[in-house]
């Protein structure tokens, strides 16, 4: 599979305080990623570095087959990062004009971007008129503008109502069908769920999971479970080496799988070993609960 | 280079307060200069005429008009420290470099644009110059029309240089006012460098060749003021006045000197810098 882009090692430092730690990732052609982490967990540093925009302390990166420099690479990458930026007094048409004269793209592209993001209408409208959803549609306009082999998104949907935010997930799921490779940082799970294939997971600037979303949340999924013997259902289940961790709550006994194994089969078990369970039921983890576990526990 | 030049001449000419202080710092001039050029007749009391006043004689004209058109880079200043300081508030210059415009390109466009209305300013001076030389001097031969063309060169080279300090100070600054308010703080500080040349060095004449090597005396110095000429052209017998009013290649290596250096150290600052 052809690379896109690797980082290694790369680390950032703001005075004492260090944003990205010793990360490591590749993005391959084709997957849409995600970049998934709390507030300040590095997610726009690392962008604004492989962008060129924020100087690097140690470590490196490289586009591609690391053959291009990172300005060249950067004309065949289309990226937003944070809010959307643009000159205000000129209209969308305008903006993108310039955007075309610095990529070398050549101005029959305008309209047909304008197109996809549906703002055709509103074209010659100055910038400063447009709404937050509109002027997050220009920059993604703004960011196809080359054709780009990869489109950065950086918190794409923030500050958006829920019709805008529906609006750039499809948006953003239309372009990766088309095959587009997508790298989306941000800090929605349901968002990186629905819309990414593979998940990178940030806190405090480290690496904590990379790999592919139905990976990470497919772990074998975990029980609840009650009894009328409380005590005797913990020490067995503490006493099998199927189940790992054990969190009781009130009469709520959450067991979690080590191996896989059905409902059935747990509740033939219990049954065998004379515990006769009052409440059963098999759950697997969601993205989010996957997520704060990861960034929580560690 | 043409593309960045286009890159940034789109910038500034659809916003629109950019475009009219680009029209004043340009038509300005041009038009005191036309005006001062025709005969005014005050209601028949008397007419004014500067040309009979022989300040359009070559080759005194080329220094007479350089020196009061460089008044008018002023406006052209507030235009380099907004195109500057608007690219850090609307966070464009991030987007630019985004984009794929390198941080080297960036300056670049910007030096580009200041070297092409530097000169677009010295060839319409020197269009406007030579015709109304052409209807009021007395003297047309050739080699006296031509002497003294320094002064455009001159003029040429202080405009670039001082557009470059505005640079330079936006960049450090991005704020367009904080960026003009220390030009003014700049020009207080070459004062007070002076006034401790002279209270080491003990005459006036050596803090001046001190002050002559910094940025603003340097730009000044490159076009002597006119007035005293204009005297000795009337009063030939008062050989006291006579001053070394022409330009010398030291001082345009000295504007040309600090011109690289805000340059340099504007690429270096933006290099530096996480956006």
């Amino acid at each position: 599979m052809d690379t896109i882009l690797t980082i290694n090692n790369l680390t950032k430092k703001f005075g004492y305080l260090t944003a990205v730690k010793d990360l490591s990732f590749t993005i391959n052609k084709g997957n849409v990623y995600g970049i998934l982490g709390p507030n300040g967990s590095g997610k726009s540093t690392t962008l604004g570095i492989v962008l060129n925009v924020v100087n690097k302390t140690s470590g490196d990166f490289h586009w591609f087959d690391g053959n291009t420099t990172t300005h060249d690479a950067l004309k065949k990458v289309g990226a937003i990062i944070e809010r959307p930026n643009f000159y205000p007094y000129m209209s969308a048409y305008q903006n993108l004009k310039l955007v075309c004269k610095i990529k070398g793209v050549d101005y029959s592209k305008i309209d047909e971007k304008l197109e996809i993001v549906g703002l055709m209408e509103r074209k010659d409208s100055k910038f400063q008129t447009y709404s937050l959803g509109m002027k997050q549609r220009l920059a993604i306009a703004s960011a196809l503008l080359n054709d780009p082999e990869i489109l950065i998104l950086d918190e794409p949907t923030n500050g958006l109502d829920p019709q805008g935010i529906h609006q750039i997930r499809s948006l953003i799921k239309q372009i990766a069908s088309q095959g587009t490779t997508i790298l989306l940082a941000s800090h929605l799970l349901d968002e990186v769920e629905k819309v990414c294939t593979h998940v990178v997971v940030l806190r405090k600037g480290e690496k904590l999971y990379s790999g592919r979303v139905d990976e990470m949340i497919s772990s074998h999924g975990y029980l609840e479970l009650k009894a009328e013997n409380t005590d005797g259902l913990v020490q067995f289940l503490e006493a099998k080496k199927m189940f790992g961790k054990i969190k009781i709550e009130d009469e709520l006994i959450t067991a979690f799988l080590d191996e896989p194994m059905d409902a059935k089969d747990v509740n033939k078990l219990m049954f065998e070993n004379g515990i006769v369970l009052t409440h059963l039921v098999k759950r697997k983890e969601s993205l989010e609960e996957q997520f704060l576990q990861l960034t929580d526990n560690n | 280079m043409l593309r960045l030049l286009n890159l940034e001449l789109q910038k500034l000419l659809l916003n629109r307060t950019s475009k009219i202080l680009i029209f004043v710092s340009f038509i300005l001039p041009f038009t005191v200069l036309v005006l001062s050029s025709i005969k005014i007749n005050f209601f028949g009391f008397f007419t004014l005429e500067l040309g009979e006043l022989g300040i359009f004689n070559f080759p005194i004209i080329w220094h007479i008009t350089t020196f009061f058109a460089s008044y008018f880079k002023f406006f052209f200043a507030i235009v380099v420290v907004s195109m500057i300081g608007n690219e850090y508030s609307n966070k464009t210059i991030k987007q630019n470099l985004i984009d794929g415009v390198s941080k080297k390109e960036f300056i670049l466009s910007k030096f580009y644009t200041i070297v092409f209305f530097s000169l677009l300013a010295t060839i319409l001076i020197a269009v406007a110059s030579f015709f109304i030389g052409l209807y009021y001097s007395s003297y047309t031969e050739v080699n006296i029309i031509f002497r003294e063309t320094s002064f455009l060169l001159a003029y040429f080279v202080k405009l670039v240089g001082f557009f470059s300090l505005c640079l330079f100070f936006g960049m450090l600054l991005r704020r367009s006012a904080f960026a003009l308010a220390f030009l003014f703080v700049l020009y207080i500080v070459e004062w007070l460098i002076f006034w401790g040349a002279y209270e080491s060095f003990g005459d006036t004449e050596t803090a001046f060749k001190v002050k002559r090597f910094l940025p603003l005396e340097s730009m000044y110095k490159l076009i002597d003021q006119p007035f005293q000429r204009i005297m000795i052209t009337k009063f030939p017998e008062k050989t006291d006045l006579i001053y070394d009013y022409a330009v010398h290649w030291y001082e345009i290596a000295i504007v040309l000197g600090w011109t690289a250096l805000f340059i340099f150290l504007s690429f270096r600052l933006l290099k530096k810098r996480d956006l």
